[in-house]
């Protein structure tokens, strides 16, 4: 059974068709990567994964159950799966505890310490204890975005999607977020991830997805993706990743 | 220097002395002040009643106009109509059209004291401007917020609950306190009704005396009340910035 299984995906914005049929499996445990320019549909995959886009053909299973019919329950969905966003979104009026509570007590219903200790051993784990209390004004990007996923981790997801997680953050931050997403990795999450770290990419994804104008134009293991990729379009792309200096 | 200038214009008027005599009467001005103040009381009371109600209802108004897809058009053309009505019809109209006409309805049933009317009048007014300062305000949070919140499975409603109301609620204080200065000035138009309040008994004063004093005292009540409540909210501000900033100096 896959963790994550994409059929036939089409999303359109007015006339722009930005998914023009996508297939994608995870299996369970599996990190897979997208890499691809700009506009090619990165984000907007994620964000139809998560429920966040309606989309306009094609299904979705999470877990082998399908979530793109008509009678499912957005939120019951969205509770097992967690997305993090480039931009972090934190809630700017709750300290880190409160932003790591809300969503356990509110949409799974469990009290206030139970919460709390679940929250504080995630900090703890992440090496974020010391900032339980602080608003996120405080922290700098890269303990904003750590704690970010830890507000996903705290909803106990089986499915976690990350979308380009640093590509906000100065480059001196952007080690101690990829650290975290190791971690996540080596312990077992099924992890869709959307990113420009290549050598990242090439370092923790069991296989990497070119995505080009709303399609998988490539997809095999990281090796075999960025040193003999078999369409010119990937070469094209990895060739001006290399040029600036990224590969 | 502009106040310096309209002193010495002022008093260098011809008409300056019948001016102060009729204006500034120290002894008419504490003589009348405990009357007066009694009748402010009334104001304070209208201003107190109305304002809980109209930070409830404004709230209700604005979320109903902010509620998404095409399920709750009517709700939101409903919303606009009412909107576009209480602010387009001055206030002293609405008062005395309900002030006057509910209790002359004859009805056993509809109230026929006229203070109730004019505290629904001035909430019904209130109510329009209020809930476009709130949700002036919701529109203000980026919808990211709300799609943190939803991504986490919380549901429409917790979202606005916990995420989106609290930021833009923090972020309208200080026009909403400016809404609420007009509203406890505007509790002088309940006067219109026959109503003993502040402005009402100053004006009951005045005919018998002949004398402006007692509209400075009225002034200075009003501005007693609504000063406070200015420096309230700049410190509300500061206190909510102040938090969300501690120590954040690095």
């Amino acid at each position: 059974m896959s963790a994550l299984e994409i059929e036939g995906l089409h999303k359109s914005f007015g006339r722009l068709e930005v998914l023009r049929g996508i297939d994608l499996a995870l299996a369970e445990h599996e990190v897979v990567c997208l890499i691809g320019a700009s506009g090619s549909g990165k984000s907007t995959l994620l964000r139809c994964v998560n429920l966040l886009e309606p989309i306009d053909a094609g299904r979705i299973a999470v877990g082998g159950e399908e979530i793109t019919t008509r009678d499912v329950d957005v939120n019951e969905v969205r509770r097992s799966i967690g997305i993090v966003f480039q931009a972090f979104n934190l809630f700017p009026h709750m300290s880190v505890l409160e932003n790591v509570t809300l969503a356990p007590r509110k949409a799974l219903g469990l009290g206030r310490s139970a919460a709390e200790a679940e929250a504080d051993a995630l900090l703890d784990r992440f090496g974020l204890a010391d900032k339980r209390d602080d608003y996120p004004d405080r922290l700098s990007g890269g303990q904003q975005q750590r704690v970010a996923i830890v507000r996903a981790l705290a909803m106990r997801p089986q499915l976690m999607l990350l979308d380009e997680v640093t590509s906000a953050l100065d480059p001196e931050l952007v080690a101690e977020v990829l650290e975290l997403i190791r971690e996540l990795a080596a312990g077992g999450m099924t992890m869709l991830i959307a990113t420009h770290e290549m050598s990242f990419a090439r370092d923790i994804a069991h296989r990497v997805c070119f995505l080009d104008a709303g399609v998988i134009l490539e997809q095999g293991p990281p090796e075999q993706i960025f040193s003999a990729p078999a369409e010119p379009r990937t070469r094209q792309f990895l060739q001006r990743i290399v040029e600036a200096g990224r590969l | 220097m502009f106040f310096v200038l309209v002193v010495v214009v002022v008093t260098q008027a011809p008409g300056w002395p019948e001016f102060k005599a009729y204006f500034f009467d120290w002894d008419k001005y504490k003589e009348s002040f405990p009357e007066i103040a009694r009748a402010f009381w009334l104001n304070v009371k209208i201003f107190c009643i109305a304002e809980a109600i109209i930070l409830v209802t404004a709230l209700g108004l604005a979320i109903l106009r902010s509620l998404p897809g095409p399920v709750f058009f009517p709700v939101r053309a409903l919303a606009i109509v009412y909107t576009d009505l209480f602010r387009g019809i001055p206030t002293i109209l609405v008062i005395l059209m309900l002030g006057q006409g509910m209790p002359a309805l004859g009805l056993s049933w509809v109230p026929d004291d006229q203070v109730f009317w004019a505290v629904v009048a001035l909430v019904l007014v209130y109510t329009a401007y209020v809930s476009e300062v709130y949700r002036a305000g919701i529109e203000s949070v980026h919808p990211s917020q709300d799609a943190a919140a939803r991504s986490l499975g919380l549901t429409h409603g917790q979202s606005l609950r916990y995420v989106v109301v609290p930021q833009a609620v923090r972020r309208v204080v200080p026009p909403l306190l400016n809404d609420f200065i007009g509203l406890q000035k505007d509790t002088a138009l309940v006067s219109v009704l026959g109503v003993v309040e502040a402005l009402r008994q100053t004006q009951i004063n005045e005919a018998a005396a002949f004398n402006g004093t007692y509209y400075l005292v009225a002034a200075t009540l009003f501005v007693a009340v609504t000063i406070p409540l200015a420096r309230l909210t700049d410190w509300l501000v500061a206190r909510d910035r102040r938090r969300r900033l501690a120590g954040a100096m690095a």
